[in-house]
């Protein structure tokens, strides 16, 4: 089939399934016991509580509701948020690029660090910087995200203060990013939380590059590659890596959604404005629209990131090209 | 088929005392897999090397260019293989690497899974005229396609942007072939080229390497456990057993009168269309493992002439008065005992 | 610390080691095994995961204290460690040793259930999907599609913020139910390519009923990823529910885990670090341990993999 109508099928699959998690988290969230207004803090009149129900139209059906959101959807109407007094667009608006930025940085930080010290890892396979380093790597990976984010607030943060304790950015000066000064304020607040997610991945693309890198190292066509006299260097860089990268590329694009979940407990930890604090404040009020539509970005940013690993690994591996693309394997349980 | 040549070309490669050896895991012990072997390689000729599974012939061609992975193996200094008046074992590995692909030149036995999957045919070949001969990219894919239209692939101009995947097994091998010769090396190293592929392709890819040895004028060396494609297109023959050479002969002596018992059991196993109808003959029992050769002979155990001698003292390789035609047995010292069948 | 608690803890540990001893002396004259304790990490990560298990099982024996009692919450609050509170107290003044003790039996109780709930519910659906393929397989894999896309934190928050005070066991299944995707997909193409080889079709051929085929025939030979998906899956599991219980809707406070632990003492982390760094260390431990066992395990049933020696 053609890479056009492969697109096609993937693109109305994508959409049949994101439909299918709004309709689950939709049933999820209104079969859940308690009401928005008896949510965390506040005590709320009950008359009052009743009024809201009627205005958000909760006390329709759920059938009905189901539709009438469905259809707002259509419309790019993703409903009012009563917890934030707003409109749930905006809400989202504001808080998507800060989540953005975060994990965009920690991608960056996981490939750029777990490729290199894989492939180095590999070229030394089994001698004393391999061994030091896978370990180093275990550990790491193995570490709690927010237990290392504590600790790097600890250090980095109080100790030594070197970076700012949390928020995404010098209220006083910089309350838009509109200066130099103010992207690399920018910068300097992104630093560990970054750096907290973005470890912890390089761990875990390191072991996996160093395992696709010696996977690939045994193969017959490159000792063929010696054997016609290429240079070390341009077998390990050109012959290698191109092979290993293959896998790692899936990985890349599923990394995205991976980073989503990681960052809930970043963006509390560090006081970070992204989405996934408000999905979280979301749930705990009881927001039903709020959380409907977190879930609705949440699963697109995946069912986009496995069309993107599929798209960019049917590119990189020509055996893929001219079939139809196979699945790319996910290595979680 | 081919005229016993008279070694009057020079003497391109000289393998002498080569020892290679492999250090295996839980200290089962050492596997020497290649121990002492010597020949010698001239000018023009195609020398074969036969032997069963296991018997070290892989492990020879590859430690001729140094292609051993260095743990577990490794190629015990004492040996030498001397090409160009350069010992390539003592070579540093810049120079080794001018040596590859340029002056001495490999292939393998599977073709699909030698060539790089992610690179296009032409990229492959012309990869060696780069690193070698320093010709431009254009000038590289000119070369590229000239060759695959050497080694008979229809329609090369479209060919060279193809994927392996793509190709069949045949056009695979033809393949490797044309991105071994692109430097026109001196010595084509083939091991088993044939073995992976229908028996109607083999003839085609061996008529391929005949022709292009004429052609090219170059040296080969032919790596197989197919007594059928020694006798159709080697000059000479060497005979390998449980790592060393057991007999060496021009290859109309060598099937006229093998001297070696594992020879002629070799022999006798082919099935003949044109003989009366019998048991299939074996040789009996296995070949050993590389870490635990037999003392004395190695083939004694398995050998239906062997007597005490064999048992307690290894015989070296010794000449059986026809030119270039040597067995290692003591059959040739007394060949009164091959009477004697056990 | 008690003589009896030292006695129960240096039990602990040396059953642990001889346990792995005995395993690798038996194991060694089988290649398999032999190649699973090939790296010393491995060996290392059974004999942790071992000793955790039964410092968990036995947690009354070896724990001083009661997990909850709050000591002396005047002198004893934050104190350092010392004889007596091996690991320090925390803010409340309780023994973070006794805590962490205890804390084991929760987290890894949940790591462990809440893994082979989900593996086993993985290997099911990949099962049938691979071996009956056609509809069932679209069916199904549409499904997992389903669940790969929803993202699984929001839902187990939802899940577990949404009914208030979730019991133990909610928690459990709620985990064991969003985390067999991955596994599916594993299963699912194992078996699919198992499915072809000879022994499947000789087993078809004389008779054998379907279930049996992919019980007995198809899944024994597909245990690498199965089992693969299982150690790491409990390091998942564990990870989510720590983080789960940082966020205060996992188990909730006074009883320990090792993720309220870090939650509750993460204020005083500057002045009494070891209250945290303790649980978070225990966590990686267990993960680290985890994961070097499923490297081994990777290592002996899967030769493909095996790095060039």
């Amino acid at each position: 089939m053609t890479v056009a109508t492969w697109l096609l099928r993937r693109l109305v699959a994508s959409v049949a399934i994101i439909v299918a998690v709004i309709t689950f988290v939709f049933i999820l969230v209104h079969l859940a016991p308690g009401k928005p207004c008896l949510g965390q803090d506040e005590i709320v009149d009950p008359a009052v509580c009743a009024r809201v129900s009627t205005q958000l139209g909760l006390d329709r059906p759920i059938a009905e509701q189901y539709r009438r959101y469905l259809v707002a959807l259509a419309h790019g109407d993703f409903g009012y948020s009563y917890s934030l007094r707003r409109p749930v667009r905006d809400a989202l608006i504001e808080t998507i690029p800060f989540t953005l930025q975060l994990a965009g940085a920690a991608l960056l930080l996981d490939f750029l660090l777990g490729l290199s010290l894989g492939i180095y890892q590999a070229r030394r396979a089994n001698r004393l910087p391999d061994i030091i380093l896978g370990n180093l790597t275990l550990f790491v990976y193995s570490l709690p995200t927010f237990w290392l984010a504590l600790l790097l607030l600890l250090l980095f943060g109080e100790k030594l203060a070197w970076f700012p304790v949390g928020g995404p950015s010098d209220p006083i000066f910089c309350p838009v990013v509109d200066s130099f000064y103010c992207i690399a304020d920018r910068l300097w607040h992104l630093s560990l939380p970054a750096t907290t997610l973005g470890l912890v991945g390089a761990a875990g693309t390191a072991r996996f590059q160093r395992a696709a890198m010696l996977a690939v190292a045994s193969q017959d066509y490159i000792r063929t590659a010696r054997a016609k006299g290429v240079p070390e260097r341009r077998v390990v860089l050109r012959h290698q890596l191109r092979n290993a990268l293959l896998s790692s590329i899936t990985r890349f694009g599923l990394a995205l959604p991976f980073l989503l979940t990681g960052a809930v407990l970043i963006e509390t930890i560090f006081a970070w404005p992204g989405m996934g604090r408000l999905a979280f404040e979301a749930i705990l009020t009881r927001d039903y629209l709020l959380v409907t539509a977190t879930a609705l970005i949440a699963s697109t940013l995946v069912v986009t990131g496995s069309l993107v690993a599929d798209l960019l690994v049917g590119v990189a591996d020509p055996r893929l090209r001219v079939r139809a693309a196979r699945e790319p394997d996910i290595v979680t349980a | 088929m081919t005229t016993p040549p008279a070694p009057n070309g020079a003497v391109l490669l000289r393998v002498r005392d080569l020892k290679t050896y492999f250090v295996t895991e839980q200290g089962k012990g050492t596997a020497r897999a290649v121990d002492d072997v010597s020949f010698d390689l001239y000018a023009g000729e195609t020398l074969g090397i036969v032997g069963e599974s296991g018997c070290g012939k892989t492990v020879t061609s590859l430690s001729i260019l140094r292609l051993i992975p260095e743990p577990p193996g490794h190629i015990l200094p004492g040996s030498l293989i001397e090409f160009d008046g350069n010992n390539l074992l003592a070579l540093p590995l810049p120079q080794l690497r001018a040596v590859r692909g340029n002056q001495i030149a490999m292939i393998f036995q599977e073709p699909m899974t030698s060539l790089n999957p992610v690179f296009t045919v032409g990229d492959q070949i012309a990869e060696a005229a780069i690193i070698h001969q320093h010709l431009s990219r254009g000038a590289a894919r000119a070369r590229a396609i000239e060759m695959l239209r050497l080694v008979g692939i229809p329609d090369p101009d479209e060919r060279v942007d193809h994927y392996p995947h793509q190709l069949s097994g045949g056009m695979r091998q033809r393949v490797m072939i044309a991105m071994a010769l692109v430097c026109h090396p001196k010595v084509l190293i083939a091991d088993e080229p044939t073995t992976a592929l229908d028996v109607t392709i083999q003839a085609q890819i061996l008529e391929l390497l005949d022709r292009l040895q004429r052609e090219l004028g170059m040296a080969v060396l032919l790596i197989t456990h197919d007594l059928g494609v020694v006798a159709g297109h080697a000059d000479r023959v060497v005979v390998m057993y449980a790592g060393r050479v057991v007999e060496t002969a021009p290859t109309d002596a060598l099937f006229a009168r093998p001297m070696h018992p594992y020879t002629e059991g070799l022999l006798a196993a082919v099935p003949r269309i044109d003989a009366p109808r019998s048991r299939l003959h074996a040789i009996p029992g296995q070949v050993p493992a590389a870490t635990a050769w037999p003392t004395g002979c190695r083939f004694h155990p398995r050998c239906p002439y062997a007597w005490e001698k064999c048992a307690a003292q290894e015989p070296p390789l010794l000449e059986t008065g026809v030119a270039g035609h040597t067995a290692r047995c003591w059959l040739v010292t007394e060949p009164e005992r091959r009477q004697a069948k056990r | 610390m008690t003589l009896g608690t030292w006695l129960a803890l240096a039990l602990a540990v040396v059953l642990a080691a001889e346990c792995v001893r005995a395993l690798r002396q038996r194991g060694l004259r089988q290649e398999r095994w032999r190649r699973f304790f090939r790296h010393r990490t491995t060996s290392w990560g059974l004999g942790i995961l071992v000793f955790l298990a039964l410092v968990a099982v036995a947690a009354p024996l070896i724990a001083p204290f009661d997990p909850n009692r709050q000591l002396d919450i005047v002198y004893l609050k934050n104190h350092p460690p010392s004889w007596t509170f091996l690991l320090g107290t925390d803010v409340l003044s309780r023994d973070v040793w006794s805590r962490a003790v205890y804390g084991a039996r929760v987290s890894l109780g949940i790591g462990a259930l809440g893994a082979l709930m989900a593996v086993s519910l993985g290997t099911l659906v990949g099962a049938i999907a691979g071996y009956y393929q056609r509809w069932v397989d679209a069916v199904l894999m549409r499904g997992v599609d389903v669940g790969l896309a929803l993202p699984r934190i929001f839902i187990l928050l939802m899940a577990v913020a949404l009914w208030d005070g979730l019991p133990f066991a909610a928690l459990v299944i709620a985990i064991g139910l969003t985390s067999w995707f991955g596994t599916s997909r594993l299963v699912r193409a194992e078996v699919m390519s198992l499915r072809e080889q000879d022994f499947v079709v000789a087993a078809r051929a004389l008779g054998a009923q379907t279930g049996r085929i992919i019980f007995r025939h198809v899944l024994p030979n597909a245990a690498a990823p199965i089992i693969v998906s299982a150690a790491l899956g409990v390091g998942n599991v564990l990870l989510l529910e720590a983080s789960l219980s940082f966020l205060g809707i996992g188990i909730k406070p006074p009883d320990p885990t090792w993720g309220n632990m870090i939650a509750d003492n993460a204020p005083s982390i500057y002045t009494a670090p070891w209250s945290t760094v303790v649980p978070g260390l225990a966590i990686s431990l267990v993960v680290m341990s985890l994961n070097a066992v499923a490297d081994g395990v990777q290592d002996a049933l899967d030769p493909r993999e095996r790095e060039p020696a």
